[in-house]
């Protein structure tokens, strides 16, 4: 499970935990998440987010 | 539609990201020219208040260069170019460095940059601002091998630099007229939880207190508060809130009144000039956020592309950068009738703003954060 993190406003998308207030089920992969997702802090698409180390 | 030339004043949040949703419609239909005053790096502003703690220098923050945004957009950028003036008659352009560039349509994306308030003393032009990534950089540099660092002004940029520097071992002094914290967003008893919170970790509050004046001193600085009070600083930072820019536009006759005033197709009072993010007022409100701005580029992108659409803007609330005290507002409308209801948390609090059952807007701190989802659904939307 990896983590994804806004570029734009450094939210993270944590894999394992999905982001079930977005409809996103605990557990999906980033290249599972639909196309035209946005960030649900700041709005911006998928392309702005990278894979962080933790 | 026949292909269009698409010029754009600005390559911030605003302007790459319009740039951005115009290619995802049509990748090579019209032309696109932007215009910047800096190098043209696409990086992201809110990350320069909480960039420390992450150890980020300002190399590390664009997520590319210009040359990259050139191929990405498929996009002429002209760097380090200033546009001088507008002329709608002739809808061409006047760069300080030669010929006028033409337009069919004309985007003004200049952001918004520091007011500035000039103090007494030979340290004013001193004063460090961080609006973008050159200030950024300078700001690193200065910081090094310092100590004590003085923030005028205890907004929203104010406490997420006074947290962010608080990481980075600094002492840090926020000085400012306001009774508490961020006091333009929160009420002040929800102003004192963020100001506690940041007091813990040491940063040191003079509020309803101006600067006078700063002078230099052998090593840094010396303040003088309006009490005749003295604090001392290496380095003094100014974050006193942010003036559209939109001189431009004015001297070109365009209607300006915050912002460059515009409808809900960010379209001026010039039909063929629209403005968006810091230095547009849309439909009377200006939201210098960056989710105001995605959903503005959206909407924007597809009426350049030949599908008038207007913008609507959800309720957008704001994340403060302040893990000392995770803050997350939503402002009731301007001028709305209503009251503040609070409810203390063991870590923070929440303050929900209410006309009768209607919530109209929260400040959620601390263990209130995890509320917002469910509180942001209840709200109304800010555009329909």
């Amino acid at each position: 499970m990896n983590k994804w993190e806004c570029l734009v406003c450094g939210w993270i998308y944590d894999e394992a935990e999905g982001a079930p207030d977005e409809g996103i089920a605990p557990g999906t992969r980033w290249e599972d998440v639909p196309d035209d997702w946005q960030c649900p802090e700041c709005g911006v698409s998928k392309d702005d987010f990278e894979m962080v180390k933790v | 539609m026949d292909s269009v030339s698409i010029v754009i004043i600005g390559t911030g949040l605003a302007g790459y990201n319009l740039a951005r949703e115009i290619r995802k419609r049509s990748p090579d239909a019209n032309r696109l020219t932007l215009i910047t005053r800096d190098d043209g790096a696409f990086y992201s502003k809110p990350m320069l208040s909480n960039a420390l703690a992450k150890q980020k220098q300002a190399a590390d923050l664009p997520i590319g260069d210009a040359d990259k945004m050139r191929a990405d957009l498929n996009a002429t950028i002209l760097t380090h170019t200033m546009v001088t003036s507008i002329d709608r008659t002739a809808k061409s352009l006047q760069l300080d460095n030669g010929e006028p560039l033409n337009y069919d349509k004309l985007v003004i994306a200049t952001g918004a940059d520091p007011i500035r308030f000039p103090m007494d003393g030979d340290g004013n032009d001193d004063v460090l601002v961080v609006n973008n990534l050159d200030d950024y950089a300078t700001f690193r540099e200065k910081l090094q091998d310092t100590s004590a660092v003085a923030i005028i002004g205890p907004g929203l940029i104010g406490c997420e630099f006074a947290n962010d520097l608080t990481q980075t071992g600094h002492n840090v002094t926020v000085i400012g007229p306001d009774k508490a914290p961020m006091s333009t967003m929160l009420p002040t008893e929800v102003g004192r939880v963020l100001q506690d919170a940041l007091s813990k970790l040491g940063v040191t509050w003079h509020l309803e207190l101006t600067t006078s004046a700063i002078n230099k001193k052998q090593q840094g600085y010396q303040l003088t508060l309006s009490d005749g009070q003295i604090v001392g600083a290496d380095i003094v930072l100014s974050a006193i809130g942010l003036r559209a820019n939109m001189a431009l536009a004015e001297d070109a006759g365009v209607d300006c009144q915050r912002g460059i005033v515009v409808d809900r197709q960010l379209r001026t009072s010039d039909e063929d000039i629209y403005a968006l993010g810091d230095c547009a007022e849309v439909a009377g409100l200006v939201l210098p956020f960056v989710m105001p701005l995605m959903n503005s580029a959206r909407a924007l992108a597809a009426t350049l592309c030949g599908e008038p659409t207007a913008v609507s803007y959800p309720a957008m609330p704001v994340l403060v950068k302040t893990p000392a005290m995770p803050t997350i507002v939503s402002m009731p409308p301007q001028g709305t009738k209503g009251e503040w209801e609070f409810t203390k948390m063991d870590d923070g609090i929440k303050a929900l703003f209410k006309d009768g059952e209607q919530l109209l807007g929260f400040a959620l701190l601390g263990d209130a954060v995890s509320e917002k989802q469910a509180l942001t659904k209840e709200l109304p939307t800010v555009l329909d």
